[in-house]
């Protein structure tokens, strides 16, 4: 040292010093239990003015042969004081992470929302879900007028003008009455559509909306769904009415729906019969409920597509689509259905 | 149709104890569908009394109450009440004497109403039971005094059971009769089905009566000169004739209860005996006053403008389809469905001739609901009687009058019989089998056959089958199939599902219905399904698609009102109109989805649901003007139309496109913690119609439009471009978007601000599916600059923005407006729109000259198009 200040005693690096500097140092990490406060205390033993750093300082005047050994003690030192601090510093980071999350926390059960609850109606959903069975045994959907000719609806159909189911048939007219142009009163005039435009076979069903001039009450609206079915081709037999009409309740009611056919008079099948469907969970309990008409197609009927009935046969069913919502679902009044009250769809979401 | 069992118990055997619910089992498997149930709601003890005295009482309001004593029981026995063998009882009644037997009701018993009979304290007495008139005990309607069982011409022990006595122990099962099977309104045609259903013997009433040909003609005519679908009026008429009727008879109980059983009141017997073997054989009938006949009958047609008044004493102006027997006089009846007062039974008549005839289905529907007279006759008419049985109907008549009223059969009468016979048809083997997929043998078909009264000739295997008389809807070998797999049982026919072809699933408008439909729904609407009934003042307000506004920039600088008000008030629409509505305030189509929406918006609101978002899919009507829709001819049935008829029931069918409509009423996003409410309004609507945009992938362009129904400031009009590139030839108008008129809002008791929408998405679907080319991704690096445009406030933001879009051309990859600022440092009149631009290179990091020379081409077209300046 060439100090003008003179000699001083120099504070020898001796292993008492450095440890003494260290257990300072780690006391001090030890105890601090912030990041603010381990700040401080890196900067009180391990900074620039820190006594280990003034130890280091010294190394300089360490006569060479001791360097080796000094330098080591100090290193030592050193290293032990900052694995300390990074150690303690990951701790209290950890610490003061949780914390921070621990003050974020919100009640799950009050969140707000800038949705909104959407439903789709059960009678479109219900037509859908139909759809999709047929859909799937390659059968296709088809579609018609709701405000319709008379033809499709009656004549082609086997109603002959003064058949007396034509005027059972509850029918509204638009004026001019003489323009024979009437809202539909059942899906059937698609069938007719389908057979005039496609080429056979035809397998194809209708779901659709339908119109009689019925007053609303608990069990009947002027306006409701059907869903029609009919398939033409070579060989189709009423046992293949039966097999499609099993199939198609054990899709949408349940594998232990059954179907039940009983003789009744339509005029566009013979033979026709009434379709009667069971299941356990029907509302009121397992039984036989009345869903709508089948058959198989008339030759008429036929002929007024121009097809051959000695060629060609076919069936035809026409279920009620608010009823099957009704019994599978339990709606005990026709108002619910149409009256368009959210809280009912609401019930549904988007799914049957 | 109602069945009284103890009736149909005379053709076929019933096990004892078979219930109405049994015989409704029964029929409905053989397709006679169940109905209700009837009964004559008496019981307990009511028998047979006699009248030992009566005394007199004069009461303080005037009338005279008789107190009686009745013997109720033999000698000194105990009386089926328990009570003492004379009972004394209080009787308001004068048509009594002593000696008279009549029907006690003891304490215990109940007759109809429920009317239960106690003994009761009543003018100083006590009333040990009630002596009875007809109408209490459901047997008609006299009421003017005590039933003296004398009248029915019965004459019972003291004490017996009056409940068997008088046929009140029976019941009635009703059935639906469908239109092809006239024969089942008949206890024959029933008894007949029930054989079917259950294997017990027939015995056919029509056989087990002895038919006598009148010696004596009575002179009938048939003229009728004009047939209605080439059918003769009459096929069948018979007379017979009854002498010497004595009108005093009464008419038995048991036919009283049976009649009342079906439906029928008492009336006179002659009367009465004709409706009961109407009911008993199908075969309506019909009894003049013979004396009153003034020469021969003769059936013709009327003559235009003709009056007859008909039993009822309504005079009737007739068609020349309409029906009639007439005699010298004129007119007497119109046939099968209701006679005329002047040859009419009455309490004088004492020979009667009997009618017996078969008339035209057709001839007799129409006058039946031309002039609203739809009978029991009628009914049967209309479905067909068998025309075999008219003569034997007749026969019974005159048996029933013989023995009921003392009549004499006469041997004057005429027997008109042209009704074709039922011609064979041809069964081909296996066909029966093979229609219906199961395999029936030959002695199944052939049993069944023969159990429906067909008669048969095998020819190679093949069946030539006569159907009977009274099944005129037996007509091809269809029909016939029917009968044997419903005779057999449809239980029996076996399940095979058929293999259709494969099919092309879902067509896309379908599949593109659904997804719109989910997507409203996923994004927070709520699927209602409204009818289609609307007024006049709702399709003129809401159906109309004005004039597509033209293109904002050729009138950049007019307000919307100066543009919009004159094209935008309410016209006459096109519309369609219901000729027999249930709700004469909606008797139109709809030519909108919005007035029903918003009718079921009140209907919610008005139960306490004030945040409503809702949505309808569906069909309206929308004729265009001067068009006549509709055909006046129509094809006949059972044969393809030819190709003109066709297209011409297609050209006459009225455009019915599929829209959806939506209401948006209250608040979009409700009040919540940490979240303030928002009010649903014009960008509620347009949010939904963006949905529908992405549901379907088509680009809607929203323009500022005018509705005579909504605001005329807040208030889009829809846009699909077919392709971008030719923009103004193919931009056709899909609908509207906005806020409705508040004074519209008001007329639906909805609140100030409602949000609506409505899409066409017919015009929609049809620009799905385009020929979408992907831009290819750039992945260089972006470089995003903002930029603030000083424009007229009439400027659309869009218009602006595709401006700058254009002008910046391929760098830039996206722009945002993110800023409309009006106010303070801009101009009253102009607006400031800002928008976030993002620039990438396609093969390079661009620099931020070329982005800023990029951008300021931008400004410069917005500048040259707009005056658009840049806001430092």
């Amino acid at each position: 040292m060439s100090d003008s200040a003179g000699p001083i005693d120099p504070p020898a690096i001796t292993e008492e010093a450095v440890n003494a500097a260290v257990d300072a140092a780690l006391a001090a990490i030890a105890v601090a239990a912030t990041t603010a406060l381990l700040k401080h205390v890196r900067s009180e033993h391990a900074g620039e003015s820190s006594p280990l750093s003034k130890l280091n300082a010294l190394m300089r005047s360490v006569p060479g042969n001791q360097k080796a050994a000094a330098g080591k003690l100090v290193g030592q030192a050193r290293g032990t004081v900052t694995k300390a601090l990074t150690a303690r510093e990951d701790e209290i980071g950890a610490i003061e992470a949780a914390a921070r999350l621990l003050a974020e926390t919100v009640d799950v059960t009050a969140a707000s929302s800038a949705w909104k609850a959407g439903a789709r109606h059960p009678t479109s959903l219900l037509m859908e879900r139909a759809a999709d069975v047929f859909v799937a045994m390659g059968w296709e959907v088809a579609e018609g007028p709701e405000l319709e000719s008379e033809w499709f609806n009656f004549d082609g159909l086997n109603f002959d003008e003064d058949h007396p189911a034509r005027a059972m048939q509850d029918t509204f007219f638009v004026e001019p009455t003489d323009a024979h142009l009437v809202l539909r009163t059942q899906t059937s005039p698609v069938q007719l559509r389908a057979l005039l435009s496609r080429e056979l076979p035809v397998y194809v069903v209708a779901p659709g909306r339908v119109f009689r001039t019925d007053e609303l009450d608990a069990t009947h609206t002027p306006v409701f769904h059907q869903i029609e079915g009919i398939a033409i081709d070579k060989g189709l037999t009423m046992a293949n009415l039966r097999g499609t009409l099993d199939h198609f309740v054990q899709a949408l009611f349940g594998p232990e729906a059954k179907v039940r056919l009983r003789p009744n008079y339509f005029p566009f099948t013979e033979p026709s019969a009434e379709l009667d469907v069971w299941h356990p969970t029907f509302k009121d309990g397992a039984r036989w409920i009345e869903w709508g008409g089948c058959g198989m197609v008339h030759a008429n009927v036929l002929r007024s597509a121009g097809i051959d009935p000695e060629v060609y046969s076919g069936f035809a069913f026409g279920v009620g689509v608010e009823r099957a919502v009704m019994f599978r679902n339990d709606v005990k009044d026709m108002h619910d259905m149409v009256e368009g009250d959210i809280r009912f769809s609401q019930q549904f979401g988007m799914n049957l | 149709m109602r069945v009284p069992l103890s009736w149909l118990g005379e053709y076929v055997d019933l096990a004892p104890g078979t219930t109405p619910e049994d015989v409704h089992a029964a029929l409905v498997s053989v397709g006679l569908e169940e109905e209700d149930i009837h009964r004559i709601e008496v019981s307990g003890p009511i028998v047979v009394g006699e009248v030992l005295e009566f005394v007199g009482e004069e009461q303080t309001n005037g009338k005279t109450i008789n107190w009686c004593q009745v013997r109720v029981a033999p000698g000194d026995e105990l009386a089926a009440d328990g009570g003492p063998a004379v009972h004394g009882i209080i009787c308001g009644a004068h048509n009594f004497a002593v000696g008279d037997k009549v029907v006690v009701t003891l304490p215990g018993a109940s007759l109809p109403g429920p009317f239960p009979i106690a003994a009761r304290k009543t003018y100083g007495h006590v009333s040990d039971g009630m002596i009875a008139s007809a109408r209490e005990l459901g047997l008609g309607d006299e009421h003017d005094g005590i039933l003296l069982l004398a009248s029915l011409g019965i004459d019972a022990p003291v004490g017996t059971d009056a409940i068997p006595l008088l046929g009140l122990d029976d019941s009635a099962v009703e059935i639906n009769v469908t239109p092809d099977r006239g024969y089942a309104f008949s206890i024959r045609g029933v008894a007949r089905e029930y054989s079917h259903a259950t294997g017990v013997p027939f015995r056919d009433p029509a056989l087990a009566l002895t038919v006598v040909a009148p010696v004596t003609r009575f002179p009938v005519t048939i003229d009728d000169q004009a047939p209605i679908r080439d059918h003769v009026g009459a096929s069948v008429f018979v007379t017979r004739v009854v002498r010497g009727v004595d009108p005093t008879r009464p008419t038995p109980a048991w036919m009283i209860a049976r009649l009342g059983l079906v439906g029928i009141r008492t009336i006179s017997l002659v009367v009465d005996v004709t409706n009961y073997v109407m009911f008993e054989l199908g075969q309506p009938l019909h009894g003049y006053d013979l004396d009153k006949l003034q020469g021969g009958i003769i059936v013709r047609r009327a003559t235009a403008g003709e009056k007859f008044t008909t039993l009822d004493a309504v005079t009737r102006t007739l068609s020349v389809e309409d029906l009639l027997i007439t005699d010298e006089s004129g007119p007497i009846g119109l046939a099968g469905v209701m006679g005329g007062a002047s040859t009419e039974i009455t309490a004088q008549t004492v020979n009667v001739l009997v009618e017996a005839a078969n008339f035209d289905p057709v001839s007799i529907a129409r006058s039946a609901r031309r002039h609203k007279l739809p009978s029991e006759a009628s009914k049967r008419f209309e479905r067909g009687v068998d025309p075999r049985v008219a003569a034997v109907a007749a026969a019974r008549v005159v048996q029933l009058l013989v023995d009921l009223a003392g009549g004499a059969a006469d041997d004057l009468g005429s027997v008109y019989d042209e009704a074709p016979a039922p011609q064979p048809i041809l069964l081909p083997t296996g066909f029966v089998s093979g229609l219906i997929g199961l395999a029936y043998t030959g002695d199944e078909v052939r049993d069944a056959l023969v159990d429906i009264g067909a008669s048969l000739i095998e020819a190679d295997g093949d069946l030539q089958v006569t159907p009977p008389s009274w099944r005129p809807d037996l007509t091809d070998k269809w029909t016939l199939a029917e009968e044997v797999a419903r005779i057999v049982g449809y239980d029996r026919i076996p399940s095979v599902l058929p293999v259709a072809p494969p099919g092309r699933g879902l067509t896309r408008t379908q599949t593109l219905r659904r997804t719109v439909a989910q997507t409203l729904a996923a994004t927070g609407h709520t699927e209602v399904l409204t009818y289609p009934f609307v007024s006049e003042r709702a399709n003129n307000l809401f159906g109309v698609a004005v004039a597509p506004v033209t293109t904002r920039a050729a009138d950049a600088g007019a307000t919307v009102a100066e543009t919009g008000a004159a094209s935008a008030m309410p016209v006459a629409v096109p519309q369609m109109k219901v000729a027999n509505p249930l709700d004469g305030e909606a008797p139109f189509l709809r030519t909108s989805m919005l007035p029903g929406l918003l009718q079921i918006a009140h209907r919610n609101r008005s139960r306490g649901l004030v945040d409503l978002a809702i949505y309808e899919q569906g069909l309206v009507f929308r004729p265009e003007p001067e068009v006549a829709y509709g055909t006046a001819v129509l094809p006949t049935g059972g044969e393809r139309p030819s190709a003109e008829a066709e297209a011409a029931l297609n050209a006459g069918i009225v455009p019915q496109p599929l829209l959806v409509g939506v209401v948006l009423v209250g608040n979009d996003v409700r009040h919540q913690p940490g979240q303030p409410a928002v009010a649903a309004g014009w960008q509620s609507a347009l949010a939904a119609v963006q949905q529908v945009a992405l549901a379907t992938g088509v680009r809607i362009e929203v323009r500022q439009g005018l509705h005579p129904a909504m605001h005329p400031g807040r208030t889009a009009e829809l846009f699909v471009t077919v392709s971008a590139a030719t923009a103004a030839a193919s931009t056709v108008s899909v609908g509207f978007a906005g806020e409705l008129l508040p004074a519209v809002a008001d007329d639906y008791d909805l609140p100030a601000v409602v949000a609506v929408a409505e899409i066409n998405l017919g015009l929609v679907f049809a620009r799905a599916d385009g020929d979408l080319t992907v831009t290819p991704i750039r992945t260089m690096p972006a470089a995003t600059q903002d930029l603030s445009l000083v424009v007229a406030a009439s400027v659309p933001a869009s218009d602006l923005r595709a401006a700058v879009a254009e002008g910046a051309g391929n760098l830039l990859e996206n722009i945002e407006l993110v800023d409309d600022y009006r106010g303070a440092g801009v101009d009253a009149g102009q607006k400031s729109l800002t928008f976030a631009l993002r620039f990438r290179g396609e093969e390079r990091t661009l620099t931020a000259a070329e982005a800023s020379a990029a951008r300021l081409a931008g400004v410069a077209l917005a500048a040259d198009r707009f005056g658009a300046t840049l806001r430092e």
